[in-house]
This record gives structure tokens, C-alpha cells and sequence, in this order.
């Protein structure tokens, strides 16, 4: 079955373009255009579903080798011979991975064939499932939500090219296919958000994102270069087995390898919205709501953690760009919770906890525990959709409205949004045994306890700050929402229909028809699987503190089953090391002799290694104080210390949920109070630290002034200089003209006028008019030439 | 007798189009002449699909033409035309019958004199591309100019007289020390001290194939015979790669490179660019940016590159400067300059889209420079990929404008907003071309871009960073424009009664859209077309470089003649 894999993302791009060609010329009805969105995206999903089974469980399966579509492959950009500058050039020290050969790449230079294929593997597959799944979800409850709208055909045309970019980014086997998902799901994003495009705010908005995102593919494609001159290959399977043999750079050495991954790292900052490339995403709240769940929420968004996972070999090869993404992780965490904290536009508060999500997923793969950050990609991907399904619902029913202040005490006419609610917001909460719990609790426990990067404490303490945070904000956002008194009674009037304030006696039956209602079907069913899923989603993943130490499932847990493509720092192969995890054709992959091979014990392995990247070593010094291990030589075991930080997660997640209860529900006034004796706190919080006025005035303003100085340099300076040399031309011509007509021609008629006048006598009286005279001249003349040529001769 | 003359042809039947024209019409029967021209031309494009045929994996010089021409001087009638070449001839005729169409409403006043005047234009671009005779190649290309300059003169805006006067004065000026630099070529072809050191197994390397080495061969030998030099541009190829490194060596470059970066335009050359382009109509724009820009580039891969490969290598020749650090360093300076400068278009209230397109041509052209001197497959690959999409993009993009000019007769952007409802097929097209313009993948610039900024990264890192922050920029004033002119209410009451694409304009539209999909999508023919003779030009220059299944000759690097071959000799003028 996952032969067919290639159909996943050209079904959803099939769908998009009979909707956007053929739906507006032929007028397709509502049904259709949704019958062919969703029944394109659901057969995907189906497709996904058994091609990942086929792939992990059935009879052939494969997991965990990478099954790349080279069949049914073409060559997509036969780019010519490429020369290998950057790097060693050298593919011996090119490992298997996973079965793959070493390397196809041989010797210094190499043809650049960049191939359009699929791969199918354990990260890939884990991103279809959670793209078609969720999208799914995402579609049928848009079919709701944007009934009636004139543009039906063309959202789900752009809903629809959006799936096939996002699926061709996480099953591109290359990074240019990677890079041609990242700029397509940027172009559908751009065309989704500016999708009320009349609308000035949501035109800007895509503006501003397509060009934030520029910025980072501007990283990301000369990372790619980079990557293309070390290794000679685009490919995965290619550029994963050379790089596991480059040395370590740690701390304090910068080397090709931080190089490429500061790119990625770019690249991955602006898709993912991590600070300070994170402006773009609240602003993009301003499309319609499923396009903030799908897009800004579920997948795209993730993207930089697939990318991130994806080339986890080279991460892990830069210990400084590790460190890196794991603080602008933290920190992206607690700044964006901040904020969440004091905004009062429902999706507003949702994007900025979306950005503060993402930033802990950098975390966790900064810390070196890339497969907590795709797992907690998956559970995000459930909690945060139906979230902002939810909120599509809320805002659906409150005839859109998004500003929570007008809202309040919904859970009475809206009860399903409200209880699937919950689920999500218990979710993000991180209390057991809701999804969020069980990654951000690992997230939590491997910043604590990594050995990748120093400054591990650090960043615990800012992630757990940051998860009170997120407890807090997200129990404000529902008591606002859903709890408390019915706000929007009140300011229904006086805000939106002004001219109908005034008729107080219109105004009782007016209410009624602008009571808050239930969503119809389409858009709770959706929101009753996600929640469901947001429940339960998080067992895939269950702690091994929970089961005695114990890894359990096998490949049905996440981490078991993307393990084999995280390089192990520490053996210098792909997976980690224990002995049992694999079946016995899975690791290792060199055969029994050398170095990785079966016959050699770990102990001897770990000498050679030692000896061959003596950085190793280094690296694991540098890391200095490791607040798990502290606690360990207090605790005891280690299961009893991930049960002290299990404790603390949940502590700090009751904690934010008390204070948000204790300040919107139990006694409202207080949050005033504060807000007021913080001032200046709540003022940066909710102006979200004019971080964007300050792009504004120092990068949007300045490149203005910019293109007025040059177009100001290029008309006076360059062109005046044409102009100039011109004019210089010009007056050259004149004098010259000038000196022509008054001085040769002058002195030419000066000296004719001074001819004339001297000479006219004689010639007067030379012209006798008779023949005679004038043949004697003639024989005169011819005497006197006679003449002189015999003198000149003698 | 077709297939052998098939460039002539091609060439040639635009101007018996022309004298049809003139013969056969009268002046008022203006709708019979619009449809026999855009017939023509379109016939002149399915003829030109011909070359298709170019035998991929034999590469090098192919369609040759030799005939005897002006024996006194060793001129000769010669064409031929390689991968590259034939890319941009079915460029040329295919944006020529879209250029003619797009005359047809545009045009208002002596239309016969316009298509006449286009077909005139078309032979001579195509001659160009067509030429293996330098002097050939030089007539054409200064021919050029004076349709060009009508077609601005008589069809232009305002300010007409001005731009047309400055874009034949400042081309002529370039072209003219090309002329100087044409001469001093032509008069080592006659010097013993540097025809005997030129090996054979060089032109064979530039022509490519047995065929086009026996016409060089015969041509030298003819001209030894006669006691005249020769202007076949091979054998020049090879005359220059053996002059060592040195003051000549670099004049000549600069003497060539200044007539084709004027034609380019590279900064600072390039402000007859944008003056030229505001005043002439659409179809003048069209075949302006999308062909006669590319005579500049061209002639940078035809003469530059392989003519010159030891300046064209340089970097230090000015003690830190070489020559290709001043090439790369105009190609950025383009870049960004032109960006920035076109960004001004959109942060003016009022700026004209069309000059907004102009200066992202000088950006997009230079990517193309920048390709070309990266000095390695990927980058020219790159380049010339450049060429052929810049083509289409900017042909585009003019010919939108045009669109609305018709309707509206203005083109500053202020006038516009909204015009998504009203227009929803044109702002459909538009967001096509702009795509395709800030190079998104699966659309024609990307595959080029790519090419070219990782050509350029191979040869520094550098050069590829700074062209990257031209490629944010570039984003930055198309979707401004795009948001400026489609996004919002219409506030302008002139626009609400506009129509959207009729259907001749969609004929001439979709076309191009098709184009840049496909390359986007599937850009391995055209690729493959340019493979060997990009190959070839890279080992021109860099004879060492390693190109897998092509192992490095093992004489061309040295200038000596060590092939078993006799080397060629032309007897010099008593």
C-alpha cells in the first residue's frame, strides 16, 4: 500500500484545482465544493493511514528504514556537476542508516540531480498522519463555518493546495522538496490570511507574514546550499549518513556544521514563529478561524520542528546552535505566555499560546530530545486545533465577535464547544491524563536532565514559569469565555450596531435573534474526535515513569518508533544503543566487524569513539551543572527523580489554573487591581512588548528609506551622470558649433572677404572675356610647372 | 534545403513578412494587417519549433549555414546555434506572436508601420542568436536598435523623444568600443604569434561537434587562402583563450563587457532601462525586457566567458579587485539596487507599476550576471534558465500592465485597489506572474534562482547571501504592489466598471502561465538542452573542472599546442 504513498499529497491538489478552476466558472454548489474538498483530504488520510500501518506493522513492513519512492521518482532538477567546497569531500566516513547504503555520493564532485520523491519514514509518517488526520477534522468543520460565504470555492481551492504543500514538505525526500512545501505552505498561508481580502487589516497581515517567512527561507536555502556543497546530495538518506561522521563542534568551536544548522535554525524560526521572527503569527489570526487552526496552529507552524528533527544529525553536531535553539526555545516559551496574558481577542490569546507552544518544542529538541518535540507536535496538534475550532464555534455562535470582554457564561448555549473545550484546555494545562500532560511533562524532565547542552536548569526554570504561565492564561480565556456573567448583552449595542443602540424599544428582540447558538453538526463533530484525541492522544507517549521504568508498546510508542532517526551522540549510529530495542536487522547496520559492528561490545565501541572524536569527551564536560542528576544524588533512582519533576509539572499547572480561577472567577475585580499596580508590566504584556513597532521603525521603515535613497540616487547620481555626460555632449557640440560657425568659418570667410578685396583688380583684370589672353596664361602656367620640374630635378 | 537552412529561415521570415506587409496592404486595412502579422509571427514560432530537434547528446554548434559573404574582410554568412541559443530563439518567436497580439488594441495609429517594425525587430534579434560570424552577430545586433528605437518613437508615451534618443545613444556607445574590441579580435585572427598557439583540441572543445569543427576548420582555411582574418566566433573563442593573461586580455573583456552590460543593463549602466521602458508601448516593452535584454547576457556566455576565460577568472587583477570580483560586484550591486529602487515604485503613492517592473528586471538580470560569472555548471545553468524565465515573467508582467493601461490609460498605482472583485481572472494571472517573479517553487524563477545562487554559493558563500537578501526584498515590492492594486475596496469609482480578461488577452496570457508552470514543474528538457554546451563553457574557462563522466581534456589548459593535430595557422597579410 504505501506504494501509492505519492497519491497523498496530489489528491488534496487535485481536489484544489477542479474547486479553483472549475468551481467558479460552473458555479459548483456548496455540497460539491466540500464533497470534493473533504473526500480528496479523507482519502489521503486513508491512503496515510494504511501505507504507515503497511509501513510499521504489516507484512512488509520496513520501519525503520526509510522507504524513499524512487520508482515512481523523476528527476526534478538535473542541476549539473556541483563541486564539493565546503566539507571534506571524503564519503568514507559515511555511515548506513537504517539500512540505506552509505552513500551514492562519490569522490569531490558529483552530478546534482535534485529528485522529486516521497519518503516514507518514522518522522514522515508520524507528520501525514497528523496532517491528513487533523486536517480532515479541520475541513469538515470549515464546510460549517464558511457556509455562505462568496468565496467558498476558492478557500478550500487554497485549503486544498495547502495540504499538497504541506504534505509534500514532510514527504519530500530531499530538502529542495522540503523547501518547495516551506515557501508553498508560506504561499497558501499568504493567500488564506489575506482571504477577506478587502479587508486591510488581513491583507497586511499575509503581507507581513510571506515577507517574515521570506527572512527565514533567505537562512534556510543557504543552509541548503551549504548542504549541497558539503555533501554533493539534497538527498536525506545521503546527507544523514555523511554527517554522522563529522566531528562534534562544541562549545566555543564554530565550524561547517553550526553553519548549516544556524540556517535551519533561521529557516525554522520564521516558519515556527520563534522570537524574534514570531511577529508574523498573531497578526495572521486575521483569516478566517479553520485556517487558524490548520495552518497557525496544527501543521505549518510545526514545520520548523519537522525540519529541526529532520536534520537532528547536524543539530546535534553543533552544540552551540543545540544550546541555541534550546534558549530561543525557552525564551520564545515565556515571552509569548506573557503576552498571552493581558490580550482580549480570543484567537490573539490562542496564537500567542501557540507561539509559546512552539517555543517549547524548540526546547525540547534543543535540549537534545527531538522525539518529546514531535511528540508534543502531535498532542499540540490535537489540544491547539480544537481550541481554535472551538473558538471558530464560539465565534460562529456570537455572530463574529472574537473579543472575549463581549463574551461570558457561553457554556449555557453552547454546550458541546464548551465541553470539548475543556478537554483541550486541560490538555494545555498539562494535567494527567490529558495529552499536553504527557509531553510537556517529558519536555520539562528532558530540559532538566539533558546532557546535550549546559544550562539545562535554566532552561527547566523558564519552561516551567512558562507552563504556570500557560495554566493561567488559558483559565482566564475560558472563564472569560465560557463562565461568568453574559457579557454580551451588554456591549452587543453599544459597539457593533450603533444606529440600532438608540431604538431602545427594537433593542429585547434584537437580542433574541443575536443570542448565542450552537454550531450546527459539520462543526461539532470535528471538534468531538480532536477532543477525544486531545483526551487520549498523549498515551502513545506514556512516561516511563509510569510503567516502571519501562519503555512500553514498543513501536506503538512514539519514542520507540521515531528512534531509529536520532543520531545518538554517544555511538555515533542512528538510535539509541541499549541492547533488545531493535529487532536484531535494524541495528546495527555494518555487519558484525569495525567499529559499529555486532561483535563489538558497547565498552570497546565507546574506546574507539572516544578515540576517533576526541570532542565527544569535551562535550560532555562542558555541560556543567545537571539539576536532574542533583536531584538523582538526593532521590535516589532516577524513576523517583522523574517523579519529583512529574510532581512539579503538575504543581505549577494546578498553580496557574488556581490563580486564573482565584482572579476571573472566584473575585474578577482583582485582575484589575493588578493590572493596574503592574502597570507598566501589564502595558508591555498587552502592547506585546512593541516588539512590532520596532520592526516597523527599524527594519520596514528604514528599507523605505532605503528605496527612496537609492531611487533618489539613481535618478540624480546615476542617470544624472548619463544625463549629464549628455548635456556635457550637448555643449561640447555647441562650443564647438559655435567655434565653427564664428571661428572657421570666420576666419575661412576673412581671409576669402580679405582675398577679395586684394586680389579682386587683378582677377578683374585678368577676366577680359578673351580666349587669347586666357590661352597665354595657360601656356604660362604650363611653362612656369615645365619650369620648375627641371629646376627640382638638376 | 529546409532542414538545412532552418535558422535562415527562422531568421529571414519576419522580413518577408515585413515586405509583404508593405506590398500587399493597404494602409487601412489595418484589422487584415494585425491578423497576417500575428499569423506570420506564429508561423515563425511553429517553424522555430523545429529546433527541438537539436541533438541533445551530441551538443555544441548545430543548424549550420556557410556561405561565401564579404570575402575582401574573411566575413562570411554563417549560423549555427547551440542549446542555449535555441532556447532563446523559440523565445524570441513565441514572445513575438505574443507581443503582436498584444498590439492589436494597444495600437491606435499607423499600425502597419508597427507590425512592420515588429517583424523587422524579430529578424534582427533572431539573427543574433543565430549568428556564428562576429560580424554577422555585430550587425545584427546594432540593427536592432532602430526598430526598436521607431517602434519607442512613434508608439511611446510622453516623454518619448527623450527615451528612445537615450536608450540608441547609450546602447550605441557600448556597442561602439565593442566595435573597437571586434577590430583588435579580428586583427589577431591575421597574428602568427597567437593563431599558432591556439589548439585543436580547444575548438573543439567551443564547437562542440565534428560538424561545426569542420566548419571552423574550412573557414580558417579559406581565410588563410584569401589572406583575411576570420570573424567565425568559435574560432575567435579560441584566439582569445590562448591571448595571455594580461593588459589586453582584460581590455578586450571590458571592451566587449561594456557593450553588453549597457544591453543588460548592469548597474550603473542601466537607467536608459527604465525611461525606455515607461515610453514604449507594450509590445515594445515585451520584446524589449524579454529579448533584447537577453542580446546583453548572451553575449556575455557567447564572448565574455569563453573568449575571455582568463580575465573572466580574475580576481586579482586590480591588486584586491580582478575582473570577475567587478563583474560579481555589479551583478549584486543589481540585484539589490534594483529591488530597492523598485520598492521605491510602491513606497511612492504614485509610483508607475511600469518602472516598478523595469527595475526588477536590472534585479532579475542581475541574477543572471551573477550566474554566469559563479563560473560553474550550476551557475550558468542557473543563468541561462534566468534568461529564458525572465522572458516569460517580465513579458508577463509588462503585457498586464498594458492591460490595464488600455483600460484605464494610466498605470500609477494609486489609481488601483480593489481590483480583485471586479477582475478576478487578471488578479488571477497577476498572482501567477508576481509568484513566479519572487522565484516560488514550482514556478519558472525558482528552478533559475536556485541554479544560480547555488552555482554562486559554490564559488563563494558570500555572493549567494547577498543575492538572497535581493530575493526578500524582491517579495517585499511584489506583494506590496500586488496588496496596492488588488487588495481592499475599491475606492476608485473608474474601477468599478471594469471588465476582467477578454478573450484574445486570455490567448495571449495563459500561454505563459502554462510556461512557467512547466518549467517550474519540469524543467529537465530545458535543461538538458543547455547541459553540454554550459558544460563546455565551463571547461573553457576552467578546463580542470571535474565534471563526472567527463574527464578533464588534458590540453587545453596549457596554451601550447601539444595535440597530435596540427594547429591551425592563418597566414598573415604580407
Amino acid at each position: 500500500m504505501y506504494r501509492y504513498i505519492w497519491l497523498v499529497p496530489l489528491l488534496p491538489l487535485a481536489g484544489a484545482a477542479i474547486n479553483g478552476i472549475f468551481g467558479r466558472w460552473f458555479r459548483f454548489s456548496e455540497k460539491l465544493i466540500g464533497g470534493i474538498a473533504v473526500g480528496t483530504v479523507a482519502l489521503s488520510f486513508l491512503i496515510s493511514l494504511t501505507a504507515v500501518y503497511s509501513y510499521g506493522f504489516g507484512g512488509e513492513a520496513r520501519w525503520p528504514n526509510p522507504y524513499v519512492t524512487t520508482q515512481t521518482a523523476f528527476n526534478w532538477i538535473p542541476a549539473g556537476a556541483v563541486k564539493q567546497t565546503l566539507g571534506e569531500g571524503d564519503t568514507s566516513r559515511a555511515i548506513a542508516v537504517n539500512g540505506q547504503p552509505a552513500s551514492s555520493v562519490t569522490g569531490p564532485a558529483s552530478l546534482l540531480n535534485i529528485q522529486w520523491s516521497c519518503q516514507l519514514d518514522p518522522l514522515s509518517s508520524i507528520f501525514m498522519l497528523i496532517v491528513t488526520g487533523v486536517g480532515l477534522c479541520i475541513f469538515v468543520f470549515a464546510t460549517g463555518y464558511m457556509h455562505g460565504e462568496t468565496g467558498f470555492y476558492r478557500f478550500f481551492a487554497y485549503m486544498g493546495l495547502f495540504m499538497f504543500s504541506m504534505l509534500v514538505l514532510v514527504m519530500g525526500s530531499n530538502f529542495v522538496m522540503m523547501f518547495v512545501g516551506w515557501e508553498g505552505v508560506g504561499l497558501c498561508s499568504y493567500l488564506l490570511i489575506g482571504y477577506y481580502f478587502n479587508k486591510q487589516e488581513a491583507a497586511n497581515a499575509s503581507r507581513k507574514a510571506f515577507i517574515t517567512n521570506r527572512v527565514g527561507d533567505f537562512g534556510f536555502m543557504l543552509a541548503i546550499f551549504g548542504v549541497i556543497a558539503t555533501f554533493g546530495s539534497a538527498q536525506y538518506t545521503n546527507v544523514v549518513s555523511q554527517a554522522a561522521g563529522y566531528p562534534v563542534e562544541t562549545l566555543g568551536h564554530w565550524g561547517l556544521m553550526s553553519w548549516i544548522a544556524l540556517g535551519l535554525m533561521i529557516g525554522a524560526c520564521g516558519k515556527s514563529a520563534q522570537f524574534p521572527l514570531h511577529v508574523w503569527l498573531p497578526d495572521a489570526m486575521a483569516g478566517p478561524t479553520p485556517v487558524s487552526a490548520l495552518i497557525h496552529a496544527a501543521t505549518m507552524v510545526t514545520a520548523g520542528l519537522y525540519m529541526l528533527t529532520r536534520t537532528n544529525v547536524i543539530f546535534q553536531h553543533s552544540q552551540t546552535m543545540m544550546l541555541v535553539v534550546a534558549l530561543v526555545g525557552a525564551f520564545t516559551a515565556i515571552f509569548a505566555a506573557t503576552i498571552g496574558i493581558t490580550q482580549n481577542d480570543i484567537k490573539k490569546v490562542l496564537a500567542y499560546s501557540t507561539v509559546s507552544q512552539l517555543g517549547f518544542m524548540f526546547l525540547a529538541c534543543g535540549v537534545g530530545a527531538f522525539v518529546i518535540g514531535i511528540f508534543h507536535v502531535m498532542t499540540h496538534a490535537f489540544f491547539k486545533a480544537l481550541m481554535f475550532l472551538g473558538s471558530g464555534s464560539v465565534i460562529h455562535g456570537m455572530h463574529h465577535e472574537q473579543d472575549m470582554r463581549k463574551m461570558g457564561g457561553l457554556k449555557k448555549y453552547m454546550p458541546i464547544t464548551y465541553m470539548t473545550f475543556l478537554g483541550g484546555w486541560l490538555a494545555i494545562c498539562g494535567i494527567i491524563p490529558f495529552s499536553g500532560f504527557w509531553s510537556k511533562d517529558e519536555i520539562l524532565w528532558n530540559a532538566a536532565s539533558t546532557t546535550h547542552i549546559p544550562l539545562g536548569w535554566l532552561v527547566w526554570l523558564i519552561g516551567t514559569i512558562a507552563a504556570t504561565c500557560t495554566a493561567f492564561y488559558m483559565t482566564r480565556l475560558v472563564a472569560m469565555t465560557f463562565w461568568g456573567e453574559e457579557r454580551f448583552r451588554k456591549h452587543e449595542h453599544g459597539m457593533e450596531h450603533e444606529g440600532h443602540a438608540q431604538k431602545k424599544e427594537h433593542a429585547t428582540s434584537h437580542h433574541d435573534a443575536h443570542v448565542p447558538h450552537e454550531s450546527p453538526k459539520s462543526m461539532w463533530v470535528p471538534l468531538v474526535v480532536l477532543a477525544i484525541l486531545a483526551t487520549i492522544g498523549g498515551f502513545v507517549g506514556i512516561s516511563t515513569a509510569f510503567t516502571g521504568g519501562k519503555e512500553v508498546g514498543w513501536k506503538m510508542n512514539i519514542v520507540n518508533w521515531l528512534d531509529p532517526i536520532i543520531w545518538n551522540k554517544e555511538t555515533g549510529q542512528f538510535g539509541k544503543a541499549e541492547e533488545g530495542k531493535f529487532p536484531p536487522n535494524a541495528t546495527p547496520l555494518l555487519g558484525n566487524e569495525g567499529p559499529f559492528g555486532a561483535n563489538t561490545s558497547t565498552a570497546e565501541r565507546e574506546q574507539l569513539l572516544s578515540q576517533a572524536r576526541p570532542t565527544n569527551g569535551e562535550a560532555k564536560a562542558h555541560t556543567g551543572f545537571n539539576l536532574a542528576h542533583a536531584v538523582e544524588s538526593k532521590v535516589g533512582s532516577e524513576t523517583a527523580t522523574e517523579w519529583v519533576f512529574i510532581i512539579i509539572s503538575l504543581l505549577v499547572a494546578g498553580a496557574g489554573i488556581g490563580l486564573g480561577l482565584l482572579f476571573y472567577v472566584k473575585s474578577p475585580q482583582l485582575a484589575d487591581v493588578w493590572a493596574a499596580r503592574l502597570k507598566p508590566l501589564y502595558e508591555a504584556s498587552y502592547n506585546k512588548y512593541w516588539i512590532d513597532e520596532f520592526f516597523g521603525w527599524a527594519i520596514t521603515r528604514r528599507t523605505m528609506d532605503l528605496a527612496r535613497g537609492v531611487f533618489a540616487f539613481d535618478s540624480k547620481v546615476v542617470d544624472g551622470g548619463v544625463n549629464g555626460s549628455a548635456w556635457l555632449t550637448r555643449l561640447t557640440s555647441k562650443i564647438t558649433g559655435g567655434a565653427d560657425k564664428y571661428l572657421v568659418d570666420g576666419l575661412v570667410n576673412a581671409i576669402a572677404d580679405f582675398v577679395v578685396r586684394l586680389m579682386s583688380p587683378i582677377v578683374r583684370a585678368a577676366q577680359t572675356g578673351l580666349t587669347q589672353n586666357y590661352a597665354l596664361v595657360m601656356v604660362i602656367g604650363l611653362l612656369i610647372a615645365v619650369a620648375i620640374y627641371f629646376v627640382k630635378s638638376l | 534545403m529546409f532542414t538545412n537552412n532552418i535558422l535562415s529561415i527562422i531568421t529571414w521570415l519576419p522580413v518577408v513578412g515585413a515586405i509583404l506587409i508593405l506590398g500587399a496592404f493597404k494602409k487601412d486595412q489595418n484589422a487584415l494587417i494585425k491578423k497576417f502579422a500575428t499569423a506570420w509571427l506564429a508561423l515563425d514560432f511553429v517553424i522555430s519549433l523545429w529546433l527541438f530537434g537539436y541533438d541533445r547528446r551530441t551538443g555544441g554548434m548545430q543548424f549550420l549555414e556557410d556561405h561565401q559573404w564579404i570575402s575582401a574582410i574573411g566575413a562570411r554568412y554563417q549560423m549555427g546555434a547551440d542549446g542555449v541559443s535555441v532556447l532563446l530563439i523559440i523565445l524570441t518567436t513565441f514572445l513575438g506572436v505574443l507581443a503582436a497580439l498584444s498590439s492589436w488594441k494597444y495600437i491606435q495609429k499607423r499600425e502597419k508601420e508597427d507590425y512592420v517594425l515588429l517583424l523587422l525587430l524579430q529578424t534582427m534579434v533572431l539573427g543574433v542568436f543565430s549568428s556564428m560570424d562576429l560580424f554577422l552577430f555585430y550587425l545584427f545586433f546594432e540593427v536592432s536598435l532602430v526598430p526598436m528605437y521607431f517602434l519607442i518613437v512613434i508608439w511611446g508615451g510622453e516623454n518619448r523623444l527623450y527615451a528612445a534618443i537615450k536608450f540608441f545613444l547609450y546602447t550605441l556607445v557600448g556597442s561602439v568600443v565593442m566595435l573597437l574590441g571586434v577590430l583588435k579580435m579580428y586583427f589577431l585572427t591575421q597574428d602568427l604569434a597567437i593563431t599558432t598557439k591556439v589548439s585543436q583540441a580547444t575548438i573543439g572543445l567551443l564547437a562542440g561537434n565534428d560538424n561545426a569543427l569542420r566548419m571552423v576548420n574550412s573557414t580558417v582555411q579559406a581565410a588563410t587562402q584569401s589572406g583575411t582574418g576570420s570573424f567565425n566566433i568559435v574560432y575567435m573563442q579560441a584566439i582569445g583563450s590562448v591571448i595571455p593573461m594580461g593588459t589586453l586580455q582584460v581590455l578586450l573583456f571590458f571592451a566587449f563587457a561594456l557593450g553588453f552590460a549597457i544591453k543588460v543593463p548592469m548597474w550603473p549602466f542601466h537607467t536608459w532601462l527604465p525611461d525606455a521602458h515607461v515610453e514604449a508601448p507594450t509590445a515594445g516593452s515585451v520584446i524589449l525586457a524579454g529579448i533584447l535584454l537577453k542580446l546583453g547576457t548572451y553575449g556575455f556566455y557567447r564572448f565574455n566567458l569563453p573568449m575571455f576565460p582568463k580575465a573572466s577568472m580574475d580576481e586579482v587583477f586590480f591588486g584586491k579587485f580582478g575582473v570577475r570580483s567587478i563583474m560579481i560586484f555589479l551583478a549584486i550591486i543589481s540585484i539589490i539596487y534594483g529591488a530597492l529602487a523598485a520598492m521605491y515604485f510602491v513606497v511612492k503613492k504614485d509610483g508607475d507599476v511600469k518602472k516598478l517592473v523595469a527595475y526588477s528586471s536590472v534585479s532579475s538580470m542581475g541574477i543572471v550576471m551573477l550566474g554566469l560569472f559563479a563560473l560553474n555548471p550550476n551557475g550558468l545553468n542557473g543563468a541561462v534558465m534566468q534568461m529564458i524565465n525572465h522572458g516569460i515573467y517580465s513579458g508577463a508582467l509588462f503585457l498586464l500592465v498594458g492591460i490595464i493601461y488600455e483600460r484605464r490609460h494610466t498605470r500609477k498605482v494609486s489609481e488601483f485597489g480593489g481590483l480583485s472583485h471586479v477582475m478576478p481572472g487578471y488578479a488571477a494571472v497577476f498572482l501567477a506572474m508576481a509568484m513566479t517573479a519572487i522565484g516560488l517553487p514550482l514556478l519558472a524563477v525558482f528552478i533559475s534562482e536556485f541554479l544560480a545562487m547555488r552555482g554562486a554559493f559554490e564559488a563563494n558563500p558570500v555572493w549567494a547571501g547577498w543575492a538572497g537578501l535581493g530575493i526578500i526584498l524582491n517579495a517585499g515590492y511584489m506583494l506590496w504592489l500586488y496588496q496596492r492594486m488588488f487588495f481592499g475596496e475599491i475606492e476608485n469609482e473608474k474601477n468599478k466598471s471594469l471588465l476582467d480578461l477578454s478573450g484574445r488577452e486570455w490567448v495571449y496570457m495563459m500561454p505563459l502561465v502554462i510556461m512557467s508552470l512547466w518549467i517550474g514543474i519540469y524543467p529537465g528538457p530545458f535543461l538538458r538542452y543547455i547541459e553540454k554546451p554550459v558544460n563546455a563553457a565551463v571547461r573553457a574557462i576552467r578546463p580542470n573542472y571535474p565534471i563526472p563522466g567527463q574527464p578533464p581534456p588534458a590540453t587545453t589548459s596549457a596554451p601550447t599546442i601539444t595535440t597530435t593535430s596540427a594547429p591551425v595557422q592563418i597566414k598573415t597579410q604580407p
